[in-house]
């Protein structure tokens, strides 16, 4: 099989605090090869989200940060790059889907401007006009039928659902090899959460992204992932295709949080702990399914 | 059918005037039965919360009545509404103060409504407590020292304090855990059997309200689009917003997809 897009080994991660030293991540591994989809699901404070801000090298830059293991991006070691070099890989080679559209995006400058921006990081020299019509193309790919209202507004000028599409746009607007996504559509309507999970998938399909798809929300990660992770306070406790582990979890952890969904077609709420020493148990893998 | 403990009848409002005019509610009508828990659910800006925040009393309807036991709420909120109606809100970090502990808190609610008598009061807080699953002793905690969990916990205790007949939950599990949530989910529904109490359930996600609630009312910008029981509701939908809010629900079962996908049949497709 070819080299994985993003490959992480043996991840470590811990900070110092005033009250000495926590560990977060207790040396987790996870591969995305390309154009898979892969879900890193767990609870709140298990590790996914700073396992993401690792890939994109931002939390080497704090200092209260200890951060052991290799992390490589298309055979390259991210550790052993040049600053400038691991620079030029964000907004370009790889890029990140935040969880409050609304929010991340800048508001003081319009959409259109935005855009030209993330195009730039692409090719340094293209003019506002070829951005903007750039920008148009993609905007159409997902469904943003009025481009040029868009591109001409302030973000708070949108609803949740039109940023998060032009989130999505402009993540994918350099074609990066993978794409980072930190609860994509969490903070929006169902039904315009299921439409942009739609809209993403295809897209990602269509330009053979990679995604490193991070979420707690089990039923979306189901509708969107080839692979599961699932880590719980900082440690993977199983991996395997999306449907194998859906169907037939192994691991405690994995079957409690499976249990613990509400289900649609009823059947009450299930009596479980939200803690046990069986949550401990070791990595349980699921091998088959085009695993390297 | 009994009276209901909770009606509203015609119940309307609208913010701003002119041009601005936004009509969050429209001729509402529905009753709440005792012990019954009805869930409202529908996206934002659908009026959940307005029609919350009316029977609450934080704002009266533009035009309409709300009963409570057959009597009218007067417009100007009193101490009898607020302690015979209370609210559980989404995030008990900010509904709880910082500063106080968990125990004042609760003791604060006990005075302002003159329960039992003072002596007692101390006593009554540590019961609370005990009745949410939580140790007494975590009355000299402050908030910032519990989970999110154990938090919501003390925000359901407080609503137990002042002997509520009726309490409305504004998306009480939304911020929590799914392992959580589950345990949570649990305890409301035991209360609401030992104490007989009554609640609105307000939320966004269909899966919690297919396992909680008796009844459910869907909002649709500001309109009622569809009452009634949850199993018919679920399995016989007659409005299309209905059927297209269960179909958008992300499930982790393929029997929960065949249901989703059943009722997604026959509506044509919005994404493209």
């Amino acid at each position: 099989m070819s080299t994985p897009t993003l490959d992480i080994q043996d991840l470590e991660l811990g900070f110092k605090g005033y009250t000495g030293f926590t560990q977060v991540l207790h040396g987790i591994s996870l591969s995305v090869n390309p154009g898979e989809r892969v879900a890193l699901v767990g609870e709140s404070g298990s590790g996914k989200s700073v396992t993401a801000r690792i890939v994109l090298g931002l939390l080497q830059e704090l200092r209260t940060a200890k951060i052991s293991g290799s992390v490589r991006f298309e055979g390259r070691e991210l550790d052993q790059m040049p600053r400038r070099e691991r620079h030029a890989l964000r907004g370009k080679a790889m890029s990140m889907i935040f969880q409050d559209p609304t929010s991340s995006l800048n508001p003081v400058f319009r959409i259109g401007e935005q855009f030209h921006d993330v195009l730039r990081r692409g090719d340094a020299k293209i003019t506002r006009a070829d951005a903007l019509s750039r920008a148009a193309a993609i905007l159409a790919e997902v469904s943003v039928r009025d481009a040029d209202r868009v591109l001409n507004a302030f973000p708070f000028q949108l609803s949740g659902g039109l940023n998060q599409r032009v989130m999505i746009a402009m993540a994918l607007a350099n074609e990066p090899a993978l794409l980072i996504a930190d609860e994509p559509g969490t903070a929006l309507d169902v039904t315009v959460q299921a439409q942009t999970l739609h809209l993403m998938r295809k897209l990602v399909e269509e330009h053979h992204t990679a995604v490193l798809f991070i979420s707690h929300n089990l039923g979306v990660v189901r509708e969107f992932a080839d692979r599961v992770y699932v880590i719980y306070k900082g440690r993977i406790v199983e991996q395997g295709p999306t449907r194998a582990v859906f169907e037939a979890p192994r691991h405690p952890y994995t079957r409690a949080l499976m249990a613990a969904v509400p289900r649609l077609t009823g059947g009450g709420i299930p009596d479980i702990d939200e803690d046990s020493p069986d949550f401990a148990a070791p990595l349980e893998i699921h091998q088959d399914g085009g695993q390297s | 059918m009994t009276t209901p403990i909770l009606e509203l009848e015609n119940v309307s409002k609208t913010f701003g005037t002119g041009a601005d005019e936004v009509h969050a509610a429209q001729s509402i009508s529905f009753g709440v039965t005792k012990g019954e828990c009805l869930a409202i659910v529908g996206e934002s800006g659908s009026g959940k919360s307005t029609i919350a925040n009316m029977i609450l009393g934080i704002y009266p309807p533009t035009s309409g009545e709300i009963r409570l036991n057959g009597t009218v709420l007067p417009t100007r909120r009193q101490l009898e509404h607020r302690r015979a109606i209370q609210l559980v809100q989404q995030n008990p970090l900010s509904s709880l103060n910082p500063k106080r502990s968990i125990g004042a808190s609760l003791r604060l609610a006990l005075d302002v409504h003159d329960i039992g008598a003072k002596g007692e009061r101390a006593d009554r807080v540590g019961a609370l407590l005990e009745e949410v699953g939580l140790p007494a002793n975590f009355a000299r905690r402050a908030p910032a020292a519990l989970s999110g969990g154990q938090r919501q916990r003390v925000a359901i205790a407080r609503a137990l304090a002042c002997q509520s007949q009726v309490v409305v939950l504004d998306e009480p599990t939304s911020a929590l855990d799914v392992l959580v949530q589950a345990r949570v989910l649990k305890l409301l529904n035991q209360l609401r059997e030992t104490r007989d109490l009554t609640f609105v359930f307000i939320t966004h996600d269909l899966s919690v309200v297919r396992n909680i609630a008796t009844r459910i009312a869907v909002f649709e910008k500001g309109r009622m689009v569809e009452l009634g029981d949850t199993q018919t509701l679920f399995t016989n939908p007659t409005h299309p917003y209905t059927r297209r809010l269960i179909s958008a629900v992300p499930v982790v079962t393929d029997e929960e997809a065949a249901l989703r996908n059943s009722l997604a049949a026959g509506l044509e497709e919005t994404n493209e």
